[in-house]
């Protein structure tokens, strides 16, 4: 059986956990300045973090290209957009536990050689804007940002940045074009943010618990690490349980535990109820369904079964769930959110919302279905940005598992489920 | 031209621009919160407002348009003194988000982006806010409003128009005003972090079981 790891989340339940005082002081940092910036890059390397904003790119070896010596200021951009439906992990870090970011954001610019980093933070979470601001004026105070770092000679200046409603902005190089003051558009790669990011200059984007993870790592040791979790997914990862489930929550465990124990923590499907669906990694991941229960929740493993362990945000939706309507509603939220820049993806989003509302309003025919398919088939590969993926990952995972509920809107002319039954006082 | 501010205002807007500016390596950078400031001052992004912002960064008015229409948080006429946010992505739909909306817009008498006669509150259908562990969620000028229903959503607006304190639950003790709110966010903190809880409750559930099972991360390496 799988165990529960807490690391990011240890200190949450203490009343000051979000003060210097709270979290402790700096350790990894102080030991990390003490180190040779490229050690530190080759620890991080060595302990096999992944990246934790969704694609699982290796932390350390992204740190790695970026150019050294090249006369050029170098970036830290801390990816904080957290807007992909379902995921709920990164706020709750930053308002507990808001000085392991920073922490991280030390060890992380010191290893890249950055003077500038940035915290581009969504802006519809004002206590959490507050408490970042707070923990960055606290480690200004005690010298832990700013000039000459805990005497180390090292530099560092910390801005926080609020968006302002746009959820393509957590698209790397659509932040980086927020970030410098223009619409959230996906920019073309190559180059590469490690090439040019940020004003041009040489720049690494990471999430917020990739960054997080780091004095971790620093203060125990890549070997700690990677003796957690699996073979090419070392770690610990905050997973978050939302949804028909008796206690919802955050749950930090190893990359590799199933959501058939993570569950049996949580009390279970809500009583009286079964598992109908659920997404390992947010909406952009492929639903997966009963069947899933005990594939390991690593990279490799949810891959293996055709969708992506993303953001680890496992939604859980009981037999009371239309899926119909659950598509749709997630096909509307990419269809207002697609920035435009490419036709696959703004077109295609349009139409698949209204096909699949005359679907949900049992007006569709089976027609409709290879429709969608061929639509979302037209983005998958050829939109500009990953968005346009995500776009297609329901409507594809959804025809495949639950084809039959389609059918069976347009037989009965109408959603057969009754809403009432899946709110959460039907059940109080 | 528009009307601009008043000489007093325009003089301590221009201050408060020059701060924000000096934070960025280059200007332009500032423009997203240069637009929460001037949304601080009259509630919403207005002419004069953009013409200010593009003022203050050497651009064109068109450019600035250009920006503020493409963000949701910018709003293009004066929201309600409290803005209120339905959550009605999919999780906290299904959860009862979609019956909070139904309800509640009809008991206030308002649609998505619309005010109510008296200023005091205006209504929006937003997307997931990151807090699906306490769903259904509500925000109210972007302050959490976690595990609500249609009688607690009818409640929070009749308290906010009838102008009594409501607190957040995971949140400052008072609530701010939507100037006051969007005033931290162009980055000009109150002294409110400390209020409110750590953590909610369901952010503390995995901790709890490890708690109470003696579960813990691997001690640390040997060597180190
Ligand atoms: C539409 C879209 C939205 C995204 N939103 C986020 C986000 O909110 N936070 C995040 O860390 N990564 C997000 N990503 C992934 C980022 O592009 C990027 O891969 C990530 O920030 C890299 O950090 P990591 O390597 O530490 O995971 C998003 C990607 C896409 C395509
Ligand atoms: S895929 Fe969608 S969001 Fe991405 S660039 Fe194209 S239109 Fe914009
Ligand atoms: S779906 Fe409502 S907060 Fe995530």
């Amino acid at each position: 059986m799988t165990t529960l790891t807490p690391v990011l989340t240890r200190n949450w339940d203490q009343p000051d956990s979000f003060t210097l005082r709270g979290y402790g002081d700096y350790a990894a940092a102080r030991k990390a300045l003490g180190m040779d910036p490229d050690a530190v890059i080759q620890a991080v390397k060595d302990s096999g973090l992944r990246g934790r904003g969704g694609a699982g790119f290796p932390t350390g070896l992204k740190w790695g290209f970026i150019p050294q010596n090249d006369g050029k200021p170098h970036y830290l951009v801390v990816n904080a957009d957290e807007s992909e439906p379902g995921t709920c992990k990164d706020i709750p870090l930053m308002m507990a536990n808001p000085h392991a970011l920073v922490e991280g954001i030390v060890i992380t610019s010191y290893a890249i050689r950055a003077a500038h980093a940035f915290i581009y933070v969504r802006g519809e979470v004002l206590h959490v804007v507050r408490r970042l601001r707070a923990a960055v004026r606290e480690a200004y105070d005690a010298g832990l940002l700013g000039t000459d770092v805990l005497g180390s000679g090292f530099d560092l200046e910390l801005t926080v940045h609020t968006g302002a409603g746009a959820y393509i902005c957590g698209e790397e190089t659509a932040l980086l074009d927020s970030l410098e003051g223009y619409r959230g558009q996906p920019r073309l790669k190559p180059p590469f943010p490690a090439v040019a990011g940020l004003y041009a200059c040489p720049t690494v984007i990471n999430n917020v618990e990739s960054v997080a993870s780091v004095p971790s790592i620093v203060a125990n040791g890549p070997s700690w690490f990677s003796s957690m979790g699996t073979e090419k997914s070392k770690g610990f990862g905050i997973f978050s349980l939302s949804g028909h489930v008796t206690r919802p929550g955050q749950f930090e465990a190893p990359l590799g535990i199933t959501l058939r124990e993570l569950l049996d923590m949580a009390g279970g499907v809500r009583a009286g109820h079964r598992l109908k669906f659920w997404t390992p990694g947010g909406s952009s991941t492929p639903i997966f369904t009963e069947e899933h229960l005990d594939v390991p929740l690593d990279f490799e493993s949810v891959g293996a079964k055709g969708s992506l362990l993303g953001t680890r945000a496992l939604q859980i939706f009981d037999e009371t769930t239309c899926v119909v309507r659950s598509v749709l509603r997630w096909t509307e939220f990419y269809a207002h959110e697609s920035c435009g820049k490419c036709t696959p993806c703004r077109e295609g989003t349009y139409w698949l919302k209204h096909v699949l509302k005359r679907l949900e309003k049992g007006e569709g025919t089976e027609e409709d279905l290879t429709t969608i398919t061929d639509i979302a088939d037209n983005i998958v590969g050829r939109a500009f940005c990953a968005l346009g993926d995500g776009a297609a990952a329901p409507i594809h995972s959804s025809i495949k598992h639950f084809r039959d509920e389609y059918l069976k809107h347009f037989e009965v002319g109408g959603c057969p489920f009754d809403r009432a039954a899946s709110t959460v006082w039907e059940n109080a | 031209m528009s009307r601009g501010f008043s000489p007093e205002t325009r003089e301590r807007l221009e201050r408060d621009a020059k701060e924000i500016i000096g934070r960025y390596p280059k200007p332009r950078s500032a423009l997203l919160p240069l637009l929460h400031l001037v949304q601080a001052e009259e509630g919403y992004v207005s002419d004069r407002g953009e013409e200010f912002c593009a003022e203050m960064l050497g651009l064109t008015k068109a450019e600035v348009v250009g920006v503020s229409t493409f963000y949701t948080m910018y709003k293009r006429k004066p929201v309600g003194e409290y803005h209120v946010g339905v959550c009605i992505n999919t999780l906290c739909a299904v959860m009862g988000g979609d019956q909070i909306w139904d309800e509640l817009s009809e008991h206030a008498g308002v649609g998505h982006d619309e005010s109510t006669p008296d200023g005091k509150v205006s209504l929006e259908r937003i997307e997931c806010n990151a807090a699906c562990d306490f769903a259904p969620v509500m925000m109210v000028n972007w302050e959490f409003f976690d595990n609500q229903n249609p009688a607690s959503a009818k409640q929070l607006v009749d308290d906010l128009r009838a102008g009594k304190q409501v607190t957040p639950t995971r949140g400052p003790k008072r609530l701010c005003t939507f100037k006051e709110a969007s005033r931290v966010l162009a980055g000009f903190p109150d002294d409110l972090a400390g209020d409110g809880p750590a953590a909610g409750a369901p952010s503390l559930e995995g901790l709890r079981i490890a708690k109470e099972n003696g579960w813990t991360a691997p001690a640390k390496e040997d060597s180190e």
